[in-house]
């Protein structure tokens, strides 16, 4: 059988081109972020630049080595709130999406409310959540929730209906029960759309975190940057930045590593 | 008794620009272990009337007999070949062999067994931990020939199940479907808009007519079995292949 060689031949080339490139992907974004902080190291240092305006890496480095132990409390509070805030609305988002697919009531009545939800600014809760629940780790917990839900819901709402209509053909000529369509066939298609909307959310719920802590907060790297920006201590400031772009990019490559196991027929970009 | 008997069937679907008639009284009896060929235009209807006989749509008017009973609910003993192979990305090839045969409820021993017969039934021995990403599209549609067959259904109803491979692909592909067929006769209907495929596959074609969809002629395929590929250059072929090509065209 021609084809059936053909096929089996063609896959180690198949496998192997995006390993070349990620590799290289990755290479080239570090020496670009490198290149990046040595020029902005001897344009500060050129010019003279006053450390509160703008601090030279080195002054951030240096930063976040004597306040470390600070740093890593804080980190741990945000860290903590992110992903718990994410993993509640994990919870709520997917079966919730799961109900509005299955009931065109729920469609028609929770979809507007969901969009009315996304259209409003977190920034603009975050205040008043501080003044309900006050100033621990619950209000930021919500607001991550808040961020996170619309892209989760969308997501796993759009997967669940992107089943091929012929799939569906196919298990309704076997009388498949609603609930064997739902964990065999549904479900699964679901998957690699869900995956989607979590890398999406992941990177706002760093972001609602901030926010939180950004309205009323006594910990969290929000709230280090906002206390150290008022004191002038701008490297610490800058350190806790840093912490938080890397604890982003942590993050979503997390989920996109746990999606690489669960979904490893996703199709890959 | 026939397998399958369609009585003054209609169906006709309500759009924006008011009715529009995809099948227009149409009747026709198929035997047991007939292999039929629907052969048309886009707009005939074939997929309609494939669909009608699969109950996964109703009639607007007419009757529906398989085996003398009339039916208007899927019954578990069709197995179904689309254009797409649709297979579960999640699931490798032997587990999508076996879907019907778990939404059945059927022993899962015996089913495997049978899996892996089918699957060296159209050359994909020893290909059953395959991922359907890792085959080329006629192993995949192979793969879904083999899951129309798990359950041993009785009618195969096949919607242009080769159309989107190539041209060789899909000739090989025929020549496996009878070969199959011929060692484990079920009730075949096969829609195409290939006239050389339609007449090749067949004991009989339906040749259909378009807007509304209409039988314009069943013709009996008079080739013996097994075929070959030179059949298609003798002078009978071509005189059917003319049939059909007329009635399709002129009604």
């Amino acid at each position: 059988m021609v084809d059936t060689q053909a096929a089996v031949l063609d896959e180690p080339a198949e496998r192997l081109e995006p390993a070349v490139g990620v590799v290289k992907a990755v290479f080239g974004s570090v020496v670009t972020l490198i290149a990046l902080v040595v020029l902005w190291e001897v344009l500060v240092r050129h010019y003279n630049v006053p450390g509160w305006l703008l601090p030279a890496p080195s002054a951030i480095a240096q930063a976040m080595v004597e306040w470390r132990a600070d740093l890593v409390v804080h980190t741990g509070v945000t860290l903590y709130e992110t992903l718990v805030g994410f993993a509640l609305s994990i919870a709520v988002s997917v079966p919730l999406a799961v109900l509005i697919v299955y009931s065109p009531l729920l469609q028609n009545t929770i979809y507007p409310i969901l969009l009315a939800m996304q259209s409003t600014p977190k920034v603009a809760i975050a205040p008043l959540l501080a003044l309900w629940i006050g100033f621990g780790a619950a209000p930021k917990i919500i607001v991550v929730f808040l961020v996170c839900f619309f892209p989760i819901v969308v997501s796993t709402a759009s997967g669940l209906t992107a089943v091929p209509p012929a799939l569906i053909d196919l298990i309704r000529s076997l009388s498949a029960s609603p609930m064997q369509t739902f964990l065999k066939i549904r479900f699964p298609t679901a998957m690699p759309h869900i995956f989607v909307g979590l890398k999406i959310a992941i990177t706002f719920a760093v972001v609602g975190a901030v926010i939180g802590e950004f309205v009323g907060s006594e910990n969290g790297l929000g709230y280090l940057i906002l206390v150290s920006t008022s004191q002038s201590r701008t490297p610490l400031a800058f350190g806790a930045l840093v912490l938080l772009t890397v604890m982003s990019i942590v993050l979503y490559y997390g989920v996109a590593l746990v999606e690489r196991v669960v979904v490893p027929w996703a199709p890959r970009n | 008794m026939n397998k399958i008997q369609i009585e003054n069937l209609s169906k006709i679907y309500a759009s924006r620009d008011g009715n529009v008639t995809a099948l227009d009284n149409i009747s026709l009896a198929i035997k047991p272990n007939e292999f039929v060929t629907l052969v048309g235009p886009s707009g005939c209807g074939k997929s309609t009337l494939l669909k009608l006989i699969g109950a996964l749509i109703r009639p607007s008017r007419g009757v529906l007999l398989r085996d003398g009973r009339e039916f208007d609910q899927p019954t578990h003993d069709v197995g179904i070949v689309f254009q797409e192979s649709v297979l579960l990305q999640w699931r490798n090839v032997i587990d999508n062999v076996l879907l019907p045969a778990e939404i059945l409820g059927l022993d899962r021993r015996k089913s495997r067994a049978r899996a892996m017969e089918l699957l060296g039934l159209v050359g994909l021995g020893g290909f059953e931990k395959r991922y359907p990403r890792e085959l080329s599209g006629g192993m995949q549609q192979r793969v879904s020939i083999c899951r129309a067959l798990i359950h041993n259904p009785s009618v195969l109803l096949m919607d242009e199940p080769f159309a989107a491979l190539d041209a060789l692909t899909r000739e090989e592909l025929g020549f496996e479907l009878m070969r199959i067929w011929a060692a484990d006769k079920k009730t075949v209907i096969f829609v195409t808009h290939n006239i050389s495929e339609a007449i090749l596959l067949a004991d009989r074609v339906v040749a259909m007519s378009p807007r509304p969809g209409r039988i314009a002629r069943v013709i009996k395929i008079d080739l013996e079995r097994p075929r070959t590929i030179a059949m298609e250059f003798s002078e009978r072929f071509k005189t059917y292949s003319e049939q059909v090509r007329e009635v399709i065209y002129h009604g």
